[in-house]
């Protein structure tokens, strides 16, 4: 079965087909982050505004790079949420009715699901269970994963999720948006001038805080000369502290559940100072390491018609009813097996 | 021609499927079940019908201006529609399908039609019967304060949520040209249906790409470099 994904719950609008036996077929995304980067952060009604504009076309795109005749696709997957409402129904939408016309099922994916299963995509994907870090610009979870929709809880961020506190703290030096890449880039040039504090690993528990981190960022700069260099310093002690704050939960994380695979994904994961770290750390905890290529961590269409596809074939499909949901705890997901 | 119509862009929620002309509809007022309502709706009209999805020939669409949410709800579907079932697509004014409805139930001949679009201001189109007893703007839709609208010197009716919230406004710029004011009425799919059809006599039908949201209301944010 030929499974069209579609991903629209924020500023990236994501297509691409999938089957189980052939693999990842085709995929393309529009990404909008220069039109919201003139207004320093993502407006909610132009983004889906544009999203209207491009879906169809990149799913045309999508068809015709695939090779595969409309009538070949048997089933259509589209992010139903959590994300922004008015984003999600332009997929959800689109997505239900074309369905309907064709005369296949349709699955509303999580969209925390498609990124946990994005390294599912890779030639060496992970088996079942392992530990998850999810890590993207709302979310920041640690999840026991024992097969698709077998999802248990072990932590997550208490406020600012990893990828917000990296856009902040990218803001605040004046980098622009979306943060996150800009101050990876900005930290390569910094030196270990500073030392930041790694919130909450002192204590037992494998929760996550942000904000406290962010002020002491934001308290450190305007103590500094605000400097180029002294920017660049910022970062990086910035930089280390979530990535020695995320080695230290996940090495926990690894020992409580006694599982020796760590996933990681989501866009932060794209992070090659964290990807580096936290493949440092397991090495030495004898368990492998997971991740998506760099280009789905961020939304893409790949892992909403993956996820979708597994559901599918386990038989599950939604009625006619456009299913949107912008807060959507994981927690709630049906097993599937 | 096998025609399916939804509107979806106000608190009304409407499908329609025309049939060489004969009409029928779904319609229930809805506010924030339009998702959960419109598809069921389009489904049961071709099913009773003994159609399948297939089988249509054309589509049509409220395209605002209204809730941008709203019209957008509208446009995936039959964007997905026509992206499905290669067909081509007849973008209808949602004031203008209030006017037409009006004029198909009423010997009324002219409507100053007002949607409230809230922050003081409505969506306004001013719409006359033509020969053939179809609704036709006269001069442009806008969204604007009540008291700055523009009209041509006819007389007629006004229509529209905009007559409730703003009549003070509305009857001090328009005068006796209003004959009278109803507020209750919303954009509904029969009427789309048939402008719809018309567009397809017209040749005024576009390809999906084309099939697009008209909001009216176009700066919705500020730029960092204008704040
Ligand atoms: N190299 C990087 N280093 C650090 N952060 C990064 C990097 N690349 C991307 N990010 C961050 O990843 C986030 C975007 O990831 P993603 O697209 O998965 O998040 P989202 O879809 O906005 O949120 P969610 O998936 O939680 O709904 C942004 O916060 C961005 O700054
Ligand atoms: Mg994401």
């Amino acid at each position: 079965m030929y499974v069209l994904g579609i991903e629209t719950s924020c500023d990236e609008t994501g297509v691409a087909i999938y089957h189980p036996k052939q693999g990842l077929i085709s995929h393309f995304l529009y990404s909008q982050i220069d039109m919201h980067s003139e207004y320093g952060g993502v407006v909610p009604e132009l983004a889906s505004r544009d999203h209207i504009r491009k879906l169809v076309p990149l799913i045309k795109q999508t068809l015709l790079d695939s090779h595969l005749s409309s009538r070949m696709i048997g089933g259509i997957a589209y992010t139903a949420g959590p994300g922004l409402m008015g984003a999600l129904l332009v997929g959800a939408a689109t997505a239900r009715s074309l369905a309907w016309a064709w005369r296949v099922p349709a699955i509303a994916v999580h969209h925390m699901e498609g990124h946990l299963l994005a390294p599912m995509l890779e030639e060496n994907a992970p088996q079942f269970p392992f530990v998850a870090l999810l890590i993207s610009g709302g979310h920041t979870l640690l999840v026991r994963v024992a097969g698709i929709g077998d999802y248990q809880l072990l932590g997550e961020s208490l406020d600012d999720a990893a990828g917000e506190a990296f856009d902040k703290t990218a803001k605040l030096l004046g980098l622009g948006y979306p943060g996150g890449p800009k101050l990876s880039e900005l930290a390569r040039h910094g030196k270990p001038a500073f030392t930041f504090p790694r919130p909450m690993t002192d204590r037992p528990g494998l929760d996550f805080s942000f904000s406290g981190l962010k002020t002491f960022t934001l308290n450190t700069f305007n103590a500094s000369e605000k400097s180029a260099q002294d920017k660049a310093d910022i970062a990086e002690a910035f930089q280390t502290a979530v990535s020695e704050t995320l080695v230290i939960k996940c090495r926990r994380a690894l020992q409580q559940t006694g599982l020796a695979r760590l996933v990681v994904a989501g866009g932060v994961s794209a992070n090659k100072q964290i990807r580096a770290a936290l493949t440092e750390m397991v090495l030495k905890e004898k368990a492998d390491i997971y991740f998506p290529r760099p280009q789905f961590c961020t939304d893409n269409g790949a892992m909403i018609a993956y996820a979708g596809c597994q559901r599918l074939l386990a038989g599950q499909q939604q009625d006619l009813r456009i299913f949107a949901r912008p807060r959507w705890p994981m927690g709630e997901l049906s097993n599937c097996q | 021609m096998k025609l399916l119509a939804v509107e979806t862009a106000t608190d009304a929620c409407s499908a329609a499927l025309s049939i060489e002309g004969a009409i029928s509809e779904r319609y229930e007022l809805a506010s924030k079940d339009h998702t959960q309502l419109i598809l069921p709706m389009l489904d049961g009209l071709v099913n009773e019908a003994g159609l399948q999805p297939a089988d249509l020939e054309g589509l049509a669409f409220g395209r605002g201006p209204g809730s941008f949410t709203g019209v957008r709800i509208a446009t995936g579907i039959i964007q997905g529609l026509a992206l499905g079932l290669d067909l081509l697509v007849v973008p209808v004014s949602t004031l203008a399908a209030i006017a037409q409805d009006y004029f198909d139930h009423h010997d009324e001949n002219v409507a100053f039609v007002a949607m409230d679009a809230r922050m003081g201001e409505i969506f306004w189109g001013v719409y006359q019967r033509d020969a053939k007893g179809f609704a036709q703007l006269m001069g442009e839709e806008a969204v604007t304060p009540p008291g700055l609208v523009e009209f041509p010197e006819l007389s007629g009716v006004g229509l529209g949520t905009g007559w409730g919230v703003y009549q003070a406004a509305l009857l001090e710029r328009l005068g006796d040209q209003i004959t009278h004011f109803e507020s209750d009425h919303l954009p509904r799919a029969r009427a789309i249906a048939a402008l719809g059809q018309r567009g397809f006599d017209l040749g005024q039908a576009v390809p999906v790409e084309q099939a697009m949201p008209v909001y009216l209301r176009d700066k919705v944010a500020k730029k960092e470099s204008e704040r």
